[in-house]
């Protein structure tokens, strides 16, 4: 076994690559707005897709108030509701989660963690930005244009999605979405081809991938995926345009719409499905393994501790990267497949139970009786275990065709991909932005706000989704405007409906304290220093706080050891920084 | 045993045998690639990404050709030119194939003539390639406005499914504008290597970086991957 956390007694490696020289901005409108610097990219990024996310945090209070109290809300007729739950499920996963994870944190970090400058072409990093909130903005645009946003699901099938009985159909709603997503996978790749690159190429001296920290794993894994994943959804949306504008039949079977049939035939709308779920899966974890990455160092760095078996995170990582490509059509099995590829895609689906399960274990072995403080961010760290356990578990379920055929459509499908993709990742989200927000603004988040935040969501959280459970198991279809007076939908749902509308109203209002904390602490918060969570990675060891343009003064940093020096018997401090060349020896010996 | 990890010291490090050799140099700090420069890396990631977006409209192209109820048109007859009086299948494809390809061998001496700073020779080549390029996007509109002539609309055509036309003009447009994109960044990156920009290393427009002879190997990477892709539509949209 190679030692991955050697100290100084080995050589210093030699600089491969001269150091860059930066652009340097001349004008506030290229050092603040046109940047280059991937910090300041970083925030504008996380910004954008915060305000975003604000919007379809609102359009899930709308859907919510409709299914709690039905009738009461003449506006939210089912058009409406439609239009709400397209829009809130695609900002959601897409101009919320990919983008706050890879452009935000990943601007943010990579360049960071990796000890490099910036990242390596500054200017299509901006670029990548700017074409981004272009997207965002064809995107709103939806609201404002006659009919509406597209009400066809976030899965967009055709051939609903481009005809006249769903909203925006055929006005103008479905081509803006389209055209936004063609527009964010531009944007996303010229961002993407910097992250990775900067990851394989621009690390500093003795930054091997090895002792990279997994957050960097995490990002750089789902960067890859997000390359080659964002491609089918890029061939799906030009093709439905051309359905949409030119009349071509690439998705559209013979089919009479209003009494009329149409002139388009002998398409495939399961092709649609393919080319959809190719992207839409592995897009499940290009927002999951940053999460996985980003809680290891979280939990890591509160507890005090090394990661548990952190060879075994970074190829669970890739595992499930690879793995997460062959598994798509297990959201198809209600769709009419060959029973052979059910039992296929059940198979691969089940295995990637296996490195997930991994990652919790090596979670919960470093916490074992590790030094836990309970501080915010671990807080948020505790939370999303529990809860990707229990959004993980319900996927077992779901993952096998038997169990999945009665269950598909109802509210149990629902409560398991918030809980797993929604809630869990968003808590990662939270508990980074308080362990990091004071190195990118040198200021402590408030602590109080903070708790309140943490309970209110957290518990929130489950009292929304754990009761959608057993609405589903009682048959409760999702995507229903109205359940109206069926016999099979006892009284009691009724209620527990109205109840998880009220939490969903109570754990909105607290995104809005905690937003409140973001803006009152840039002023009012204590200040942080370089290093408050007394942590080894390469961002706490930046000669200024926040970091300056270039990140390192004038020398580059120099690495000595893995990211996760906690608690070293015999060295000085609880922690050991990776550009530190402290202890001699290698702190433990590993393998043959 | 403990072992250090390779950190690239010149050849202080012994590098342990074999395939753990190979995972040590990947893994080494730095770079994981170590005569790879940015650029360079960026491109292949790029058409590795690319090579997706192709697959995938070939893949959707393939399952409408087979799951389509009407007869798929027949490719020799409706790609044949009448010359002399002749009906030749598939001629104009068959010169748009050679000139692209041998497009891609003029792009090669372009890229060698660029490592020995030939200036002149290096960017006549590449213009020449450029040439080569716009004619092949020249024939491709030729072909295109004789099919529309013809009848053949992206939502129908005279011989059969409606897929026909909107599978072709949707993949051979998405290459023609890979190619055509390729022709203005050649002239570009021509002009650059005539004004002698990359033996002072002027910095560029767009990167801010450095500029250096590598870039016409970039360009040939983008160019030769192009040429590839039409080796696969030419496959399987021309002869199946």
């Amino acid at each position: 076994m190679v030692d991955i956390r050697s100290g100084a007694g080995e050589t210093i490696p030699l600089a491969e690559v001269e150091d860059v020289e930066l652009y340097h901005p001349k004008s506030w409108w290229t050092k603040y707005v046109f940047s280059q610097d991937a910090k300041i990219i970083a925030i504008q990024y996380s910004t954008t897709a915060i305000a975003i996310g604000m919007v379809a945090l609102v359009l899930s209070w709308l859907m919510r108030l409709q299914l709690g109290f039905p009738g009461y809300f003449d506006f939210i007729d089912a058009d409406h509701y439609y239009q709400f739950i397209t829009m809130h499920g695609m900002i959601m996963v897409i101009y919320l989660l990919t983008a706050l994870f890879l452009g935000g944190f990943g601007n943010y970090l990579i360049p960071l963690m990796v000890g490099a400058r910036d990242m390596v072409f500054p200017y299509a990093n901006m670029l990548s930005y700017w074409i981004y909130l272009l997207a965002v903005l064809v995107l709103v645009a939806g609201f404002f244009v006659p009919g509406g946003p597209t009400g066809a699901g976030w899965t967009l099938y055709p051939p609903q999605s481009i005809l006249s009985g769903t909203p925006g159909g055929k006005d103008w709603g479905i081509l803006l979405m389209l055209s936004s997503l063609i527009l964010f996978i531009i944007g996303f790749t010229m961002g993407g081809l910097n992250y990775v690159v900067t990851v394989l190429q621009g690390r500093a001296r003795g930054m091997t991938l090895m002792r990279m920290p997994l957050t960097i794993w995490g990002i750089f894994t789902a960067t890859i995926m997000a390359l080659l994943a964002f491609p089918a959804l890029f061939v799906a949306a030009v093709m439905m345009l051309f359905d949409r504008l030119l009349g071509t039949s690439f998705f559209m079977p013979a089919i009479v719409e209003m009494g009329e049939q149409l002139k388009q035939g002998g398409g495939s709308p399961i092709l649609f499905q393919h080319l959809f779920w190719f992207f839409g899966h592995p897009e499940v974890y290009i927002v999951a393994l940053p999460a996985f990455g980003i809680v290891s160092d979280l939990i890591s760095t509160h507890a005090r501790k090394n990661i548990f078996g952190y060879r075994m995170m970074v190829w669970a990582i890739v595992i499930i990267a690879a793995l997460s490509f062959i598994v798509w059509a297990h959201h198809m099995y209600v769709s009419g497949m060959n029973p052979q590829f059910g039992f296929f895609f059940a198979t691969t689906t089940l295995i990637i139970a296996v490195p997930t399960a991994i990652k919790v274990y090596n979670w919960v072995l470093t916490l074992w009786r590790g030094d836990i403080h309970l501080s915010l961010p671990m807080l948020f760290a505790l939370a999303f275990i529990v809860t990707f356990v229990n959004g993980g578990l319900t996927g077992l379920f779901l993952g096998n065709v038997v169990v999945d055929v009665p269950l598909s459509d109802t509210m149990f499908v629902v409560a398991h991909f918030h809980m797993v993709m929604g809630v869990a990742p968003i808590l990662v989200i939270f508990g980074a932005i308080y362990h990091w927000y004071p190195k990118v603004t040198g200021r402590m988040l408030n602590e109080a706000m903070g708790q309140i935040h943490f309970w209110v969501t957290f518990l929130g959280a489950y009292a929304i989704f754990f009761p959608m459970h057993y609405l589903g198991l009682l048959g409760i279809p999702r995507r229903y405007h109205d359940l109206g007076d069926a016999t099979f939908v006892p009284d009691s749902a009724h209620t527990l409906n109205a109840f998880i509308s009220v939490m969903a109203l109570t754990v909105g209002a607290a995104q809005l304290l905690f937003l409140f904390n973001l803006v009152w602490s840039i002023w009012k918060g204590r200040d942080a220093g370089g290093n408050p969570w007394r942590a080894t990675t390469l961002e706490w060891q930046t000669p200024q706080t926040p970091p300056a343009h270039g990140n390192w003064g004038k020398e580059l940093p120099v690495v000595y050891r893995w990211a996760y020096d906690y608690s070293v018997p015999g060295a000085a401090e609880d922690f050991i920084p990776q550009n530190h060349p402290g202890l001699g020896v290698p702190t433990r010996e590993t393998g043959s | 045993m403990a072992q250090s990890v390779q950190t690239h010291t010149g050849d202080a490090l012994e590098r342990p045998p074999g395939l753990r050799g190979v995972a040590a140099d990947l893994s080494s700090d730095q770079r994981a690639f170590k005569n790879v420069s940015w650029g360079k890396a960026m491109m292949w990631i790029f058409l590795l990404s690319d090579t997706f977006v192709f697959g995938c409209f070939l893949l959707a192209y393939m399952t409408a050709r087979m799951s389509t109820t009407v007869p798929w048109p027949n490719p020799s007859e409706v790609f044949a030119l009448t010359i002399g009086g002749q009906e030749i299948p598939l001629i104009l494809i068959a010169i748009m194939t050679f000139i692209l390809i041998s497009s891609s061998g003029t792009m090669a001496m372009a890229v060698n003539f660029g490592y020995s700073r030939d200036r002149r020779k290096t960017a006549a080549l590449m213009l020449l390639t450029a040439v080569l390029g716009a004619s092949f996007v020249g024939m491709q509109a030729f072909e295109w406005s004789k099919l529309i002539a013809e009848g053949v609309r992206p939502w129908e055509n005279p011989w059969g499914a409606a897929q026909f036309g909107s599978s072709f003009f949707m993949i051979t447009g998405f290459h023609g504008t890979h190619v055509t994109f390729g022709v203005l960044f050649l002239l570009i990156i021509a002009r650059k290597v005539w004004r002698g920009d990359f033996e002072t290393e002027r910095r560029g427009f767009f990167t801010s970086r450095k500029g250096n002879y590598e870039i016409v190997e970039i360009m040939g990477l983008y160019w030769h991957f192009v040429d590839l892709v039409w080796v696969f539509i030419f496959a399987f949209f021309y002869l199946w």
